[in-house]
């Protein structure tokens, strides 16, 4: 797949073209004075200027619509690349011990600066052949009990546990059905809500309803900048309530699943900020900005007494909702 | 004669039949969407509202399940007054509001979990029925909250919870705070499991989305009314996906039985004295 990694450096969303044209401007130049060996120092400081002002203008009047696609960007850093990134002596637990292996779900024991963690993640891939490999971030049942034997062995061991929320959504398949997708992801949030362990979940890419949730059931829920979360996908919603898929873009708006919108209805506890451009432009600073959110989590919760942990919890998820 | 003029023939033929049909009067007959057969209306609802030519399970209101479920005058509602608030000022077609104001004005409350303390063959229990009436059925803030109160109810009381599900999901209007309610009962029923508590659930056309991946997959006993559709993702949704024609009975109760996820599954006669023989089992726990 050599020839497609030039291919993938290209992927540009519609609205990330003006900036995009602005750095080609500049290769440009660029070779231009390597080959003519005229100084353009000064032409390429007030492009790359103009560039970060139109990328800030730009970022700046993001519809939800743009954000859901930044959300869902191919070369958006995945779980396996956060991991790589932010821990070390990461031993891989697969299988749930009842079916099979779910390559849509990615988890194991980790240590985060030295400290003991485990680690799970859906898992999306960067091209068509990983990611039909990993469907697309779409678990299947087994994706969710091999989450939940990997907490298990978590709380036994008294490590906490950090997940990363990117996924479309659980996979509607007839196998998923069959083998009860319903009820693994119900068990999940069941399970999860009596953990004796903290939890924190990040919200990295897509949060997609049900099958993001079956791994979400956490101390704090933060969110990057360009994540969504949302009960349904706007294109779903818009063919249910609008019965037309084209209406993605009131049904974005209406259903307010940014990080800004779900922070204001405290829906989720903070938001980590993404490098300029989103986290897709840089893994490396997308990495560095989690990583002290993580490193924030866990010195808050470090000799938190187990009932405490559950019962904040607990205590979360029952005041969440708004009624009259 | 064209070959044209031949269909035309046969199409005028077909019409005249729906229109010998539409004479009936609508009120007092019921065509059951399964088998076709034309039904009483009378004799229908003498039946529990079971076709008695094809044994298809009509779809309840609330009242309808009440009155087949607990015993005569037992039934005492709590949280009641909750009510939906439009806090997204959400506007599809309809707002929100409006299709709350239908909604409350169709069936007569205020969200499509309704819940209690009652009795079934003199076993005291709390009670919660989900009205599918009720906008489908759907999980909003309201329902979520409701359904935790009746767990806390369960144990302040020390009574077994029994539940009927009827849903389309979670409710979109509300947005994630929708979604979190899947969490937040999936999180009571391990209140109850701690407290050694029953929670029975019985599960009914249909149940899919939010509410099967939530409280509806974790009953101690699990139990689904014959033919009622069970599932997570819709079938239409499977059958785009995975571009197949799905099994007859895929998502039947049926199904769920044969794949290990029902206790039983039952016609809507044997219910009530199931659940009675049900209780009976924890009530001689704790005495």
């Amino acid at each position: 797949m050599a020839e497609n990694t030039g291919e993938k450096k290209k992927i540009l969303l519609d609205f990330e073209k003006p900036v995009a044209e602005i750095y080609d401007a500049i290769a440009e130049l660029e070779a231009m004075s390597r080959a003519q060996n005229i100084n353009v120092d000064k032409e390429i400081a007030a492009l790359k200027k103009r560039a970060a002002e139109k990328a800030q203008e730009i970022f700046a009047s993001l519809t939800p619509l743009n954000i859901v696609q930044i959300s869902r960007h191919q070369l958006r850093p995945n779980t396996l690349d956060y991991i790589r990134l932010l821990f070390t002596d990461f031993v891989e637990q697969k299988g749930d011990r009842l079916f099979g292996d779910d390559p849509a779900v990615v988890g194991g024991i980790a240590f985060y600066q030295g400290q003991n963690v485990a680690v799970i993640g859906h898992q999306k891939g960067h091209d068509t052949k990983e990611n039909i490999y990993r469907n697309f971030g779409m678990p299947q049942p087994e994706g969710y009990r091999k989450a939940l034997r990997i907490m298990r062995t978590a709380e036994r061991f008294n490590f906490p546990i950090i997940t990363f929320v990117d996924t479309p959504g659980a996979f509607p398949g007839l196998g998923a059905e069959e083998r009860g997708q319903a009820e693994a992801i119900a068990r999940n949030l069941l399970e999860m809500s009596k953990l004796k362990v903290p939890v924190l979940a990040i919200i990295t890419g897509e949060g997609g309803s049900g099958g993001a949730l079956g791994i979400a059931v956490a101390n704090q829920i933060l969110m990057l900048e360009y994540a969504t979360y949302s009960v349904i996908s706007p294109e779903a919603c818009g063919s249910i309530l609008w019965r037309d898929p084209a209406q993605a873009e009131a049904a974005a708006k209406a259903l307010k699943i940014t990080a800004p919108d779900l922070l204001k209805l405290k829906l989720i506890d903070g938001i980590i900020s993404e490098p300029q451009g989103g986290a897709h432009n840089d893994h490396e600073v997308a990495a560095q900005k989690i990583s002290q959110a993580i490193a924030a989590f866990l010195q808050n919760y470090s000799g938190c007494p187990a009932d405490e942990i559950a019962a904040e919890r607990y205590n979360k998820f029952r005041g969440l909702g708004i009624f009259s | 004669m064209s070959v044209l003029e031949w269909f035309s023939k046969q199409k005028e033929n077909v019409s005249e039949k729906t229109s010998e049909r539409l004479d009936i009067p609508g009120d007092l007959w019921v065509k059951c969407p399964s088998c076709a057969t034309i039904l009483y209306k009378k004799d229908l609802e003498d039946n529990q509202k079971v076709c008695s030519s094809c044994s298809y399970h009509f779809r309840l209101t609330f009242a309808e399940r009440l009155a087949l479920t607990a015993d005569a005058g037992s039934f005492q509602e709590f949280a009641a007054e909750l009510t939906a608030v439009d806090f997204l000022a959400f506007e599809d077609t309809k707002t929100y509001q409006t299709r709350l104001q239908e909604n409350q004005a169709k069936t007569g409350h205020r969200d499509p979990f309704v819940c209690g303390e009652a009795a079934i063959h003199k076993y005291p229990l709390i009670l919660g029925i989900m009205d599918f009436a009720f906008l489908g059925g759907s999980m909003g803030s309201v329902l979520g909250e409701k359904f935790v109160r009746a767990t806390e109810k369960a144990l302040e009381k020390k009574l077994p919870l029994v539940v009927f599900t009827a849903s389309g999901g979670a409710r979109m209007q509300e947005g994630l705070a929708s979604l979190m309610q899947m969490a937040k009962t999936a999180a009571a029923v391990a209140k109850l499991n701690a407290a050694r508590l029953p929670y029975i659930v019985v599960l009914t056309d249909p149940t899919t989305g939010g509410t099967t991946a939530s409280f509806a997959m974790l009953g101690d006993i699990q139990v689904a009314e014959k033919g009622a559709l069970i599932g997570f993702a819709g079938p239409r949704v499977i059958e785009q996906t995975i571009r197949q024609k799905l099994p007859r009975d895929f998502q039947r109760a049926e199904y769920l039985e044969e794949h290990g996820f029902l206790d039983a599954v039952l016609t809507r006669p044997e219910l009530k004295d199931y659940l009675a023989r049900v209780l009976k089992h924890f009530v001689q726990q704790e005495a």
